[in-house]
């Protein structure tokens, strides 16, 4: 045990759950090996449970829901057990918090933990009280044996380790044992929130905190030629002007001090990126560099697209997008000569400290990154950046320098989801069944995430003049379809850049290439005259995809016909979209009802219905939040959300420049039917609903009107062009 | 400089110059970690307060022009004496990160304090000017009506 973990214990007089379990077992169950095994839970001597996780709550509520998963097997009540995340010297590393997979891969690992912790405690328990440990039960923390004879777990480590000879692995409860899984037990982190009480990084303060602010080019990649500190000579603070490379800041006493400091330092620069015109992008994206790949192949495209009774082909259009955190990123550093501890709201606190390990000189394991909870950020935002701002101003300053970015900067700087274009042809038999689908992804990548080696994927890595990484990850998040057809091919234009810099926004490209097939899909069943739900059940094989198409038909009141409807004066339609996300995730039913507005070209979703399928729900009030989350906020994106830029930089960089989705035009019910799989493991539901949303927004437009939209946003502006 | 703020019912001496947004002075003289910094813009609302009964947009006001009582959401109700607007969002699971959540609660009391029954229209109408970005709204409109039930 490293020497913070034991401070920890020896300050809360907590013991370590020891396993001592051979390295081999834990591999087997999905466990990371660590070369603590006592890395998971530690019990209290008040009984209190610790469990250290390496995943982070985002607002997604995991918090709870891996307490739950805890509760479950250590059999102790969820109130007993408190979550340390994302603390690179208290908490195994899990990989970063991404791809809804929190609960499909740590979960488990955290749960198996809890089971061996329960079996470990009652081998203790047998030995105590000279029982065999089948007599044993467990429950409340606290082991009965026969005769109503008790002991707690509190007592049974309280006098010293657990008993590394007597550690076992834990059985996993059965589904039909489970108590508090699948409970909608209700958030731990929100009375907190709602007394205003709740610690977020933009909140924390540690002593002899100075406030920095970056200045950050007017152009990407521009270079300084001159930083004139003379002209914040005369500002109050103590004010300090950091240069290193072009890499620009300041530091000040105050935070007020440092922003005005921010706004009066002259900085000349020279050169930049050029940017394309916004206009363009779509042209521009197809004639990029790229690397080319086939995600998939059936059959004779060209051959049986040159059979077929009836061909169809449209082309689709997704801008950048941002994620728009409603709190700008902040972070904390304190640098010294041979150590240096991050506060950071980083999705990835092991990847981040390397990466920001490298830009300080310091080796990884003289510095420690504590995850402190951010606004909600919804994929990569600024929150790394901060980090590393904030690090490399305190060691220049040699003191704890917490960096808080303004409004335009979060908005103009974080990574922006990339824009892409996906082009479909499609070939139908006389039947009505799709016999060729040929489509090709044009995307940059969508993760620069800290990779831990390229300290240039961090903003102030590249100022520093450090490299990036390449690569192009996550253009095909579903872009295969989820559909069997006899002659299929899916291609991907792997751009080697991108007009800004891109990274992970909430399913990657699964919302776009979602759009594309569950457009193209819509387009289809319309030439073949079909209902569009019925057309899809054609060519799903899947039994627990059939499930929630069915579903959400039932919960949807869904009237069999095909589209556009027949009375188009309402301006009222309703659309279908389906998706199992990532291709092997959760399985998603959505159908919207709109309405526009054929005069102003207005879309107002009304009403949203979704069944979800996420496989074992462990909190269902959880799943539900993450479904109307998903759906509201890519309501929003297709709507509304497209990243402005002119040919020096990124213009929309506030609220007005960037609208997303206010109260007046979320939708008036969101109705939700949960397919509980209590066998099967759990598939997340952070990212799933989010990526059928735009299709079924474009497929009700076309339903009332008969006018297809391909190009997010469906903006008033677009969709009376579109009617005219 | 130093002048007297009464945050809460209690006075505090402010050290910030008066040209200085009231959030700063709230966050950072006094540490509440209720109001947020969002935009400093008065777009978002993460950073409402009362001053007086009226819901404010702290980051956009000077503290040298703050003459009424400031009640941030610290004020408004605690764990035990929770407003009942608290309680509401408590029981609407209302929230996803929350980093909107003070905002959104502190425009709500004001507008449940002037209408006691808000109509849809009114309260979507009143709280249009916060933003959140997790999707939490059917959530916030249920506890907010909620509230008004209770009230």
């Amino acid at each position: 045990m490293n020497r913070s973990r034991r401070d920890f214990f020896e300050r809360s007089g907590a013991l370590v759950v020891s396993f001592g379990l051979p390295i081999g077992a834990l591999a087997q169950a999905g466990l990371p090996p660590t070369p603590d095994l006592d890395a998971w839970l530690a019990i209290a001597t008040d009984g209190h449970v610790t469990a250290f996780c390496g995943k982070v709550e985002l607002g997604t509520g995991i918090e709870t829901a891996i307490a739950q998963l805890v509760a479950e097997e250590l059999e102790v009540a969820v109130g007993q057990v408190g979550l340390v995340m994302g603390d690179t010297e208290r908490c195994p590393d899990q990989g970063p918090t991404v791809g809804s997979r929190t609960l499909q891969g740590a979960g488990p690992q955290i749960r198996q933990a809890a089971a061996d912790a329960r079996q470990t405690l009652l081998n203790m328990a047998a030995v105590r009280l000279g029982v065999p440990v089948a007599s044993l039960t467990a429950k409340d923390g606290v082991v009965t044996g026969p005769g109503g004879r008790r002991v707690g777990y509190a007592e049974l480590v309280g006098g010293g380790r657990l008993d590394a000879k007597l550690a076992t692995r834990g059985r996993l409860k059965p589904s039909a044992s489970m108590a508090v899984i699948g409970k909608p037990i209700p958030r731990v982190d929100l009375p907190g929130k709602v007394y205003g009480t709740h610690p977020y990084i933009q909140n924390l303060a540690v002593p002899r905190m100075l406030d920095g602010r970056v200045i950050r080019s007017p152009r990407a990649g521009a270079t300084v030629v001159a930083v004139d500190a003379s002209s914040v000579a005369g500002l109050p603070g103590n004010v300090r002007v950091v240069g290193l490379g072009n890499f620009v800041g300041v530091v000040a006493d105050r935070e007020e001090q440092a922003i005005a400091a921010a706004a009066a330092l002259q900085v000349s620069w020279q050169g930049g990126a050029e940017l394309p015109g916004a206009e363009a992008l779509p042209v521009v994206l197809k004639a990029a560099p790229a690397t080319e790949r086939v995600a998939q192949a059936n059959g004779d495209v060209e051959a049986a697209l040159a059979t077929a009774a009836r061909t169809a082909s449209a082309e689709y259009f997704v801008p950048f997008q941002m994620h728009a955190s409603i709190g700008p990123s902040c972070a904390v550093a304190d640098v010294r000569p041979d150590a240096a501890t991050l506060w950071s709201a980083t999705q990835s606190s092991f990847l981040t400290r390397a990466s920001v390990a490298t830009l300080l000189g310091l080796a990884p394991d003289q510095v420690r990154l504590i995850w402190v909870e951010g606004s909600g950020c919804y994929g990569h935002n600024g929150a790394d950046d901060a980090t590393a701002d904030a690090a490399l101003l305190s060691q220049a300053v040699g003191a704890p320098v917490r960096v808080q970015w303004m409004r335009a900067g979060e908005h103009g700087w974080e990574p922006k989801g990339p824009a892409m274009v996906i082009t479909v042809r499609g070939g139908l038999d006389q039947r009505g069944r799709v016999i060729a689908w040929d489509s090709r992804v044009y995307s940059s990548t969508h993760s620069s995430r800290p990779n831990g080696a390229v300290p240039g994927d961090l903003l102030a890595g590249a100022e520093l003049g450090l490299p990036r990484s390449v690569g192009n990850v996550g253009a095909g998040r579903n872009a295969r379809p989820p559909y069997r057809f006899a002659n299929d091919r899916v291609r991907l234009s792997l751009l080697e850049s991108a007009a800004l810099r891109t990274s992970a926004l909430r399913g990657l490209g699964s919302p776009q290439n979602t759009f594309a097939i569950e457009s193209f899909m819509d387009e289809l069943a319309a030439v073949a005259g079909v209902d569009p739900i019925a057309f899809r059940l054609r060519h799903l094989q899947d039994p627990r995809a059939v499930t929630v198409l069915e579903e959400v038909a039932k919960l949807a009141r869904w009237d069999p016909r095909p589209s556009p409807q027949a009375n188009r004066a309402s301006g009222a339609g309703r659309g279908v979209a389906f998706v199992q996300y990532d291709n092997a995730g959760a399985y998603v039913g959505l159908v919207v009802e709109a309405r526009v507005d054929r005069a102003s070209g207005k879309v107002r979703v009304e009403r949203a219905y979704v069944a979800h399928d996420c496989g074992l729900i462990v909190n269902p009030d959880g799943v539900r939040n993450q479904i109307e989350g998903n759906v509201i906020q890519a309501l929003s994106r297709a709507l509304l959300e497209e990243v402005r830029f002119d040919r020096r930089a990124v213009t929309s960089l506030d609220w007005a420049s960037y609208p997303i989705l206010r109260f007046s035009d979320v939708p008036d019910e969101i109705a939700i039917s949960l397919i509980d799989r209590r066998d099967q493991p759990s598939l997340g539901a952070g990212e799933p609903a989010t990526a059928p949303v735009f299709a079924a927004v474009a497929n009700a437009i076309f339903d009332a009107t008969g006018a297809r939209l391909r190009s997010v946003p469906f903006t008033p502006e677009r969709v009376k062009a579109a009617l005219a | 400089m130093a002048r007297t703020l009464i945050v809460n019912g209690k006075p505090h001496e402010v050290a910030a110059p008066p040209d200085t947004p009231l959030l700063y002075v709230l966050r950072n003289e006094l540490g509440l970690h209720g109001p947020k910094f969002g935009c400093g813009l008065a777009q978002c609302g993460a950073c409402t307060v009362h001053v007086g009964d009226k819901a404010t947009r702290s980051c956009a006001v000077l503290v040298g022009t703050v003459e009424a009582p400031v009640t941030t959401i610290e004020g408004l109700g605690t764990p035990a004496r929770p407003h009942p607007l608290q309680a509401a969002f408590i029981a609407e699971q209302a929230a996803q990160c929350g980093y909107c959540t003070s905002g959104m609660v502190m425009t709500a009391a004001a507008l449940l304090k002037e209408v006691a029954r808000p109509t849809d229209a009114q309260l979507r109408a009143a709280l249009d000017g916060n933003l959140c970005r997790c999707g939490a709204h059917l959530r916030i409109l249920r506890a907010v009506r909620r509230a008004a039930r209770s009230a």
